[in-house]
């Protein structure tokens, strides 16, 4: 299937804040195709979170196109069309707070059914109960409040909750991060279980790189608001092109020695992660990158493609000096 | 012969609640000698910290008890000691690394108040000036190698990031001139890049004072990167133990399997099914093996005797029926 | 599809008597708390019940009986009587009446408007609403309660009704703050911004899932607030523009028992301690009302 469900061009999203600009996402691009998995991945202040949430519409975005489906939703939430918001839907990060500790799982679950009146009144409970069903939770929990259940399964309402108004877009947030290993197995082969039951498009952005290796089909990689790789997924792991990306896949801890060897060397890395506010002159991350050179202080790189479907944004590329 | 630092025998603690009293630790046994780096792994609820604070004896009394076993620190049991006596181990012998940076340190005091009050009151006996203790916090500050020691001193913990805030726990636990450190989980809260720099630092650093550590965390990837060995636990028992490279080459007991399978791995080979059920209730613990109700290979032993440690090898212990000889 | 909404059913019913239980245990794992709550019982009880509990029922009205006029406590009248020959202990009983009426009056007022002002403006911090309703809730709190009443007894007739009226105007500024605080302060929880990307309506946000967190601060302050308003009542009353004769008010018992101090020390003492008992009763009913509704840790 390669209809393309999402399309960003050049997309920003600043904030305005007292200390400065916050160019959280400075010229993002990318697509995402039916039934596939863009992966974002980065550390803190990358602005895969600001990305995730203009897609949904939290933010709206400064400037840039950002398409779905042939519909314009660089409008936020309150401009969109219900039929736009019921079929874009969001897994939060915290599933502590992702879900109002004052209510019933049921009240949870029956909102979005609600508020879009796609079921009847009474036909409302089965739904809820079929959702439940869904991600294999046992019926009765709907009178329980999410601090009486355990993480895991708090993390299976709020993915039953985005599958409440049968979408086909689904935006996760770091749905594991806060989750005990085995429990992120369960949730990530659920996950992939109803991605192919019910045709499903993701966007998952982690910044766990074993995760994106075995969920994601294609993977970008963010540093300060902007990407600065993007390709499929065997690829981006095989042969990482951008310095960042080797730096952040030779630090990852792995448990076996197989894996060990398909890390980068290693590249150590030197000096904090610079805030966004105060982004350095030229490509961002030549404070930090072991192959700098002269014109990384003074021009920000362009995207090239050296390789089919695989682009990076780096001098060490030719035509990324652009004009 | 490094001499023996720690040895936890047979320890029973758990939380009075509503509802009843939580066994949380059911017959834990750990120890460790001088200079050493063990792991202990395990996942939310496992009891791990409750662990490390109980050696630290930091668990608040009510709700919490301890109904068995003993904590034997350089021979002495820590569970016997009367509040000056643990002081005194606080000061001088050990310390914790915890969780959360942002949390360990008070947002109302400067990092020099907060450094200097901890050299001095461990150091209270030697007397030291003000301005000694002064130049010791640079001196430590410089050791985990943060720019700009003197401006540090005068800044806010919110002036700072994570990982210089987890740094500077560091040189607090380290200025301490400990024995023993007790690390919980100290890089989950920071970004995979700087985890890396903290680690080698951390590791840099102990090298060099000799300090024995005891790193907790539920990554299995830090702790065969990191230890030499490593203790799993499981609803408050340790469930194996054995020499690093050796525990990821050969894991025996099937929640270790479990674990490791659950892992995804760069390989992308998929990940595994997770382990089936859940934690257990601990208000209403398992009978026998508290992990016998998730076990693909239970036995009928399993379900009514707990079981004790069983030798499988060099240092490799499992307490596992599959394993009895 | 009955059986399992009788299987449903039921385990709502026991999640709800759990709860029930858990609160309970909470709440009484302080002990103050349970005495805190006998003392309002009682008080409820005696008030809703004076005309039956009352030796002397009528002496709440007008009743005089010179020849029994301030008589120290004993067996008739434990109490003792007032000046008028009154049972200062039925009085007290119908003084607790009054007091629990102003008390409910006043929060029955002031608490939902309060609160819902809080609510809406917390939501909408950054914008103009949350300016306007903020700053006239500076202007409200800038004003003494004492003053604002006295100046509206000045202007209007000094009455028990009237003075509610101003007690009330001064009293919803505190539940608006206390809301708008807690409020503000969730708005960017992931639970509130996932209600809203599914597009619940304001109304739903501000009531269905912001209100349900403010619980606990909203019925702990109901309960130390009936405190303080039978406290300021009194002191309302004190000065003169409390209940009027001859109906039986706790804190003009006290002006009027004042000028009797130290001889008749009975006419003034046991209703102030009244009022003290009730007071204190709903300071600590309060508290362990605050333990027993304190947000579950997640």
């Amino acid at each position: 299937m390669d209809s393309i469900v999402v399309r960003a061009h050049d997309l920003k999203k600043h904030f305005h804040t007292k200390r400065g600009i916050v160019r959280a996402a400075d010229g993002v691009s990318f697509t995402i195709s039916e039934q596939e998995t863009l992966g974002l991945v980065g550390e803190s202040g990358s602005g895969k979170s600001t990305v995730a949430y203009t897609v949904m519409g939290i933010y709206p975005a400064t400037s840039g196109e950002l398409v779905f489906k042939d519909q314009d939703i660089t409008g936020a939430i309150k401009k969109r069309s219900k039929a736009l918001k019921q079929d874009i839907q969001i897994v939060f990060q915290d599933p502590g707070s992702s879900l109002n500790p004052r209510r019933t799982i049921r009240q949870i679950l029956e909102l979005p059914l609600r508020v879009h009146d796609t079921v009847s009144k009474k036909e409302r409970v089965d739904r809820v109960a079929k959702l439940m069903e869904m991600v294999e939770l046992p019926v009765d929990f709907m009178y329980k409040s999410p601090p009486a259940i355990g993480g895991g399964e708090r993390q299976m309402i709020a993915i039953a909750r985005a599958l409440a108004t049968d979408p086909s877009f689904i935006v996760l947030d770091e749905p594991t991060s806060a989750l005990d290993v085995s429990v992120q197995a369960k949730i990530i082969n659920k996950l992939m279980e109803l991605q192919k039951e019910l045709n499903l498009t993701y966007m998952f952005i982690t910044h766990d790189l074993s995760l994106m290796r075995n969920m994601a089909s294609r993977v970008a990689i963010m540093y300060l608001g902007k990407i600065c790789e993007i390709a499929p997924t065997a690829e981006f792991f095989s042969r990482p092109l951008h310095p960042y990306t080797q730096m952040l896949l030779s630090s990852i801890p792995v448990v076996s020695e197989q894996e060990e060897e398909l890390k980068p060397k290693k590249i150590v890395s030197t000096g904090e992660i610079p805030s966004p506010v105060n982004i350095p002159p030229g490509c961002s991350f030549h404070l930090r990158c072991p192959s700098k050179m002269e014109i990384c202080s003074r021009i920000d790189p362009n995207i090239v493609t050296p390789e089919e479907n695989h682009q990076v944004r780096c001098h060490l590329f030719p035509g990324a000096a652009g004009n | 012969m490094a001499k023996r630092l720690l040895d936890i025998e047979n320890l029973e603690a758990g939380f009075n609640v509503y509802g009843g009293y939580l066994k949380v630790l059911n017959g834990v046994y750990f120890n460790m000698d001088e200079g050493e780096k063990v792991g202990l792994v395990g996942e939310t609820g496992c009891g791990k910290t409750t662990t490390a604070k109980s050696v630290l004896k930091i668990l608040p009394e009510p709700p919490s008890r301890t109904t068995g076993g003993r904590i034997l620190f350089k021979g002495r049991d820590i569970l016997t000691m009367r509040k000056n006596e643990i002081r005194e181990i606080h000061a001088r012998e050990i310390s914790m690394i915890f969780q959360d940076p942002t949390a360990a340190l008070n947002p109302v005091f400067t990092i020099g108040d907060q450094l200097m009050t901890a050299i001095k009151y461990s150091n209270l006996h030697d007397g030291m000036t003000r301005k000694e203790i002064r130049e010791k916090a640079v001196q430590s500050l410089k050791e985990v190698r943060l720019p700009d020691a003197e401006r540090i001193l005068e800044n806010y913990p919110i002036q700072l990031s994570g990982g210089m805030r987890q740094r500077i726990c560091i040189a607090m636990a380290l200025a301490t001139r400990s024995t023993l450190l007790v690390a919980d989980e100290p890089t989950t809260s920071l970004d995979v890049t700087i985890q890396d720099q903290v680690l080698r630092l951390l590791g840099t650093l102990i090298q060099q004072k000799g300090t024995s550590t005891i790193l907790i965390t539920h990554s299995l990837g830090l702790v065969r990167e990191w230890t030499e060995r490593v203790y799993v636990m499981y609803a408050g028992v340790m469930v194996e133990t054995a020499d690093t490279a050796e525990l990821f080459k050969n894991p025996l007991h099937p929640y270790t399997k479990g674990l490791m399978a659950a892992v995804p791995k760069l390989t992308g080979e998929g990940i595994a099914a997770g382990i089936a059920g859940r934690i257990p209730e601990y208000l209403n613990p398992p009978s026998g093996c508290r992990f016998h109700p998730r076990c693909a290979a239970v036995m009928d032993v399993c379900r009514k005797e707990k079981p004790i440690y069983f030798n499988c090898g060099d240092n490799h212990k499992t307490a596992c029926f599959l394993y009895r000889e | 599809m009955s059986t399992s909404a009788t299987a449903l059913e039921q385990s709502l019913r026991s999640r709800t008597w759990e709860r029930v239980k858990k609160g309970w245990y909470t709440f009484s794992k302080n002990p103050l708390s349970i005495v805190g709550a006998v003392i309002i019982v009682a008080v409820v009880f005696l008030a809703v019940f004076a005309p039956l509990v009352s030796p002397y029922p009528e002496h709440a009205g007008n009743f005089v009986d010179f020849d029994n006029a301030s008589k120290p406590p004993s067996q008739a009248h434990l109490f003792g009587t007032d000046v008028f020959g009154r049972d200062i202990l039925s009085r007290v009983f119908f003084g607790f009446r009054l007091s629990l009426i102003m008390g409910v009056t006043v929060i029955s007022l002031t608490a939902p408007v309060g609160v819902t002002l809080g609510l809406i403006a917390g939501y909408k911090k950054g914008t103009w609403v949350e300016t306007l309703i903020m700053r006239i809730t500076d202007i409200f709190v800038a004003v003494p309660p004492l003053i604002l009443a006295l100046a509206v007894a000045a202007i209007l007739t000094p009455n028990i009704f009237n003075s509610m009226m101003a007690v009330s105007l001064m009293w919803w500024p505190w539940y608006c703050r206390m809301v708008y605080g807690i409020a503000s302060s969730l708005k960017n929880e992931f639970y509130i911004q996932s209600a809203e990307v599914t597009g619940a309506s304001t109304f739903h946000i501000l009531f269905k899932e912001i209100l349900p967190n403010c619980y606990g601060p909203v019925f702990t302050k109901v309960s130390l607030d009936m405190g303080w308003v039978i406290l300021l009542a009194s002191a309302l009353s004190f000065v003169g523009l409390g209940a009027q004769p001859p109906t039986p008010d706790l804190g003009t018992m006290v002006a009027d028992g004042g000028k009797y101090m130290p001889d008749q020390w009975w006419i003034a003492v046991f209703p102030a301690i009244a009022i003290m008992f009730v007071v204190f009763g709903f300071n600590i009913l309060g508290d362990g009302i605050r333990d027993m509704l304190e947000v579950e840790k997640t």
